[in-house]
């Protein structure tokens, strides 16, 4: 039977490993709301992922890594914004691209370190907080970066919905023209917010090599990019909803390896299959569930011209 | 009263068209300035140029005495302009308060201090009457309710000069007279106003100086209070237009289109169209009356081809054509309601939008013969007065009378048996207006047989010969145009029941 001890091992891991989750589709939440889709998180993220193992790695630093693999996430968007915002290219065909790039490049520069053991981020336990039973050990015995999430998304949305800037990057997302006319730079708004946006997916992918898996792999996102693009949707580009899909799917995924080691007599293949068919039924139920209040930003995608006919 | 803005000199190119064309426009402190022409005359081109949506290829701006050059709509509010466009600048899913503070600073910025916007927004609403509930989600708001914000929004940013772009359009008689009050309200205040529109009787109501402005030129500045309707037509469209199309008497010919106890569903599965009965003979133009939304739609698609027929026949120049293919309709010339949705592809150009239908014609090898189709296109424009930068330019590009002019010159020069043309002139200015009945008449009295489909009662006074009302699906008496009035046809527009004729 399931007790208390596999429970908040189970509830502390989900966490861990919805913790990059969560970075990106905080990331990914502010660039779409701009009205920017950038669909190259997993090449963003194994690129995040690559970057800050290699540097934690030769500076002995991992904070430095994370930064990095942020800074290198960051550069990535620059390439989407550039692309999709300045030259008005089709959005979807950038950020497929991307997907490639990072896939491709990780691969290639990352084959020697595979095996590697670079220097990881460590749980700080809060005080007392931390001995609270099952609440403290899922709860007050994480990582920084793991807290430095949940408070992000509060920030985020803070900022998305009680300041000027926040006004200012849902109009540019849901009516460009409308922000135009109103004195507000749509493509600088949606620069920032792309930009800012591919520095959460990389600390998101710097997050799977130094806490979470504590080592580099190639392909070590495994469609995480993908599952994130789906879990804005499930948030209704809301980043306190975020929180709920990410460490939702976190719990899936590491659901099967905790199964796998009490036993339980289904095939590996089946139990990996499982976030990823949880995605398919999520974005189905989103389809269905045709609610004004949740749906994309209406002019995700489209590059703004300004003084453009209809 | 002193100037508060000059425009100097202003050209406005887009290809080939000058949309402004060296205009020079001067407003005064506090007045109410008329910006009068057909569309497509430069007026909201203009306007762009002043909001500086548009950069002006030639020319200057003299505001407040100070010469200046807005680069962005962010420049002409910061030096106290604001605009009210035809199309609403509003984010729906965004509530009033949302969309009035949208780029706007308030104290404790980038905080949005909530209860400063509530006080300024209700100091306002007082002092000008306007009304709005202001967390209220703008996708509830009716047109109405949404124009009030719009002003709203250009009044929170005190400006000195607003700018209304045929802001009546939309509205209902009650609302227009409000918004008069408004603004009247706003220039005792010391506010400037310039009033954009194509309809005569508002600018002579509102305004208190009217300038004129016809295919991108300045034809003149009077004083309202020196004019009158009659001037200012001529003014617009340089010369006397009569409304009156006289339509001589002729022989009908033999019967073209009949549709037996027609049935039709709409998308939702319900029948919309209830077994409809009629026939159409050469040369003869059959006026459909009704409001919008009585099936109208769903008969005109059913004749077209684009809809499938349930129950009944649909027999043009002797052949059943009742869910037949576009190849047995060839003899159709459809000019739908939707002009830009059905009646072009948006995207294509013009040439290729005039030669959808006929491009078989113009085969060669494995080609086609372009010269030919660049030929053809260009004397179709000249015929039927389209005016595009190119025959290379997009046709959503055009304005609405000019798309309709295009639709005209592919569907009427194919020399039609049957004309289908729903809604022909809405949204039209008097010339396009005009034009497109005159080509209706022109087009029955070379033999075709047109099927009218029109909301507007002098419409199909003036085209038909028989007319019919359509109600809830029904077709509700058919009757000769000279036993027809106003008051037995509104009556069975409003749902009366069938008089015998």
């Amino acid at each position: 039977m399931i007790d208390i001890g596999f429970l908040a091992s189970l509830l502390a891991s989900s966490i861990r490993a919805g913790t990059p989750l969560l970075y990106a589709t905080l990331g990914e939440i502010i660039t779409e709301r701009s009205g920017v889709l950038n669909l190259g998180l997993e090449g963003i993220m194994i690129t995040g992922a690559f970057t800050g193992f290699a540097v934690s790695l030769a500076t002995g630093n991992p904070w430095l890594g994370v930064l990095c693999g942020g800074l290198a996430g960051m550069l990535l968007a620059l390439v989407h914004a550039f692309f999709s915002i300045t030259l008005k290219a089709n959005q979807s065909i950038t950020g497929l691209m991307l997907v490639l790039l990072g896939l491709g490049i990780t691969g290639f520069l990352g084959r020697n370190y595979i095996g590697e053991v670079a220097f990881y981020l460590d749980p700080v336990k809060i005080p007392i907080l931390s001995d609270i039973p099952l609440i403290g050990q899922v709860l007050f015995n994480q990582d920084p970066l793991a807290y430095l999430a949940l408070i992000l998304a509060a920030i985020l949305w803070f900022i998305l919905f009680r300041t000027r800037y926040g006004l200012e990057i849902i109009a540019a997302g849901e009516k460009p023209e409308a922000a135009d006319s109103m004195g507000v730079n749509v493509d600088k708004v949606r620069y920032i917010s792309t930009l800012f946006g591919g520095l959460l997916v990389g600390i998101g992918g710097a997050y799977l090599s130094l806490a979470y898996a504590k080592l580099w792999t190639e392909g070590m996102t495994a469609g995480r990019g993908w599952i994130c693009l789906a879990l804005v949707i499930f948030s209704g580009w809301m980043p306190q909803r975020a929180i709920l899909g990410a460490y939702l799917f976190g719990g899936l995924d590491v659901l099967s390896f905790k199964l796998q080691a009490t036993g339980v007599g289904i095939s590996y293949h089946l139990m990996k299959m499982v976030p990823y068919v949880v995605t398919i039924v999520v974005l189905l139920f989103s389809v269905i569930r045709k609610r004004a209040a949740f749906g994309a930003p209406a002019a995700l995608g489209i590059p703004y011209v300004r003084g453009r006919k209809e | 009263m002193e100037t508060l803005l000059e425009m100097r000199n202003i050209v406005k190119r887009f290809g080939n068209l000058v949309a402004n064309d060296h205009i020079d426009f001067e407003v005064r402190r506090g007045e109410i300035h008329g910006l009068l022409g057909e569309n497509g005359a430069g007026k909201t081109t203009l306007m762009n140029i002043l909001y500086g949506i548009y950069q002006p290829d030639e020319g200057e701006i003299i505001f407040e005495g100070k010469k200046v050059r807005f680069r962005s709509p962010k420049d002409a509010i910061s030096a106290g302009i604001g605009m009210v466009h035809q199309h609403f600048m509003l984010v729906p899913r965004m509530n009033v308060f949302q969309n009035i503070v949208l780029g706007y600073r308030t104290p404790h910025d980038p905080l949005i201090n909530q209860k400063w916007v509530e006080e300024r927004v209700e100091a306002l609403s007082e002092k000008y009457g306007i009304d709005v509930a202001l967390y209220e989600v703008i996708m509830n708001l009716s047109v109405g309710e949404e124009q009030r914000v719009e002003i709203l929004k250009a009044l929170f940013r005190d400006i000195k000069l607003l700018i209304l772009d045929e802001p009546t359009a939309v509205l209902t008689p009650q609302e227009v007279d409000s918004l008069f009050y408004a603004l009247k309200s706003m220039t005792k205040s010391g506010l400037t106003i310039i009033f954009i529109t194509h309809k005569l009787k508002e600018a002579l109501k509102v305004t208190d100086r009217i300038t004129v402005l016809r295919r991108g030129k300045k034809v003149g500045t009077v004083k309202t209070s020196e004019t009158n309707e009659r001037e200012l037509t001529r003014m617009m469209v340089g010369r006397d237009i009569v409304l009156d199309i006289s339509k001589p008497p002729r022989e009908f010919g033999k019967e073209v289109l009949r549709v037996e106890d027609l049935w039709v569903r709409d998308e939702r599965g319900n029948y919309a169209v209830k077994g409809v009965n009629f026939s159409i003979r050469e040369g003869e133009i059959l006026g459909i009356a009704g409001v919008s939304g009585n099936g109208q739609r769903e008969l005109e698609e059913a004749i077209a081809g684009l809809r499938k027929v349930e129950k009944g026949r649909i027999i043009l120049d002797g052949q059943d054509i009742t869910n037949k293919g576009v190849m047995e309709r060839e003899s159709i010339a459809y000019i739908p309601e939707d002009r830009i949705g059905v009646g072009l592809a948006p995207s294509l150009s013009v040439l290729e939008n005039l030669m959808l239908k006929d491009f078989k014609r113009y085969r060669k090898r494995f080609s086609l013969d372009f010269d030919e189709m660049e030929k053809r296109a260009m004397e179709l424009i000249e015929e039927f007065s389209v005016k595009t930068p190119s025959i290379h330019s997009a046709a959503g590009t055009l304005s609405g009378g000019n798309i309709q002019r295009l639709i005209l010159a592919r569907e009427l020069s194919r020399n039609p048996k049957l004309i289908i043309a729903s809604q022909p002139t809405r949204g039209l200015d008097v010339a396009g207006i005009d034009f497109v009945r005159r080509r209706l008449i022109d087009a029955a009295m070379k033999g075709a047989a047109v099927l009218l489909i029109s909301e507007d009662l002098d419409e199909v006074f003036q085209l038909s010969d028989k007319i019919a009302v359509m109600y809830e699906g029904e077709i509700r008496g058919v009757m000769d145009r000279k036993r027809a009035n106003y008051e037995k046809v509104g009556y069975l527009m409003a749902g009366g029941l069938e008089v015998t004729v």
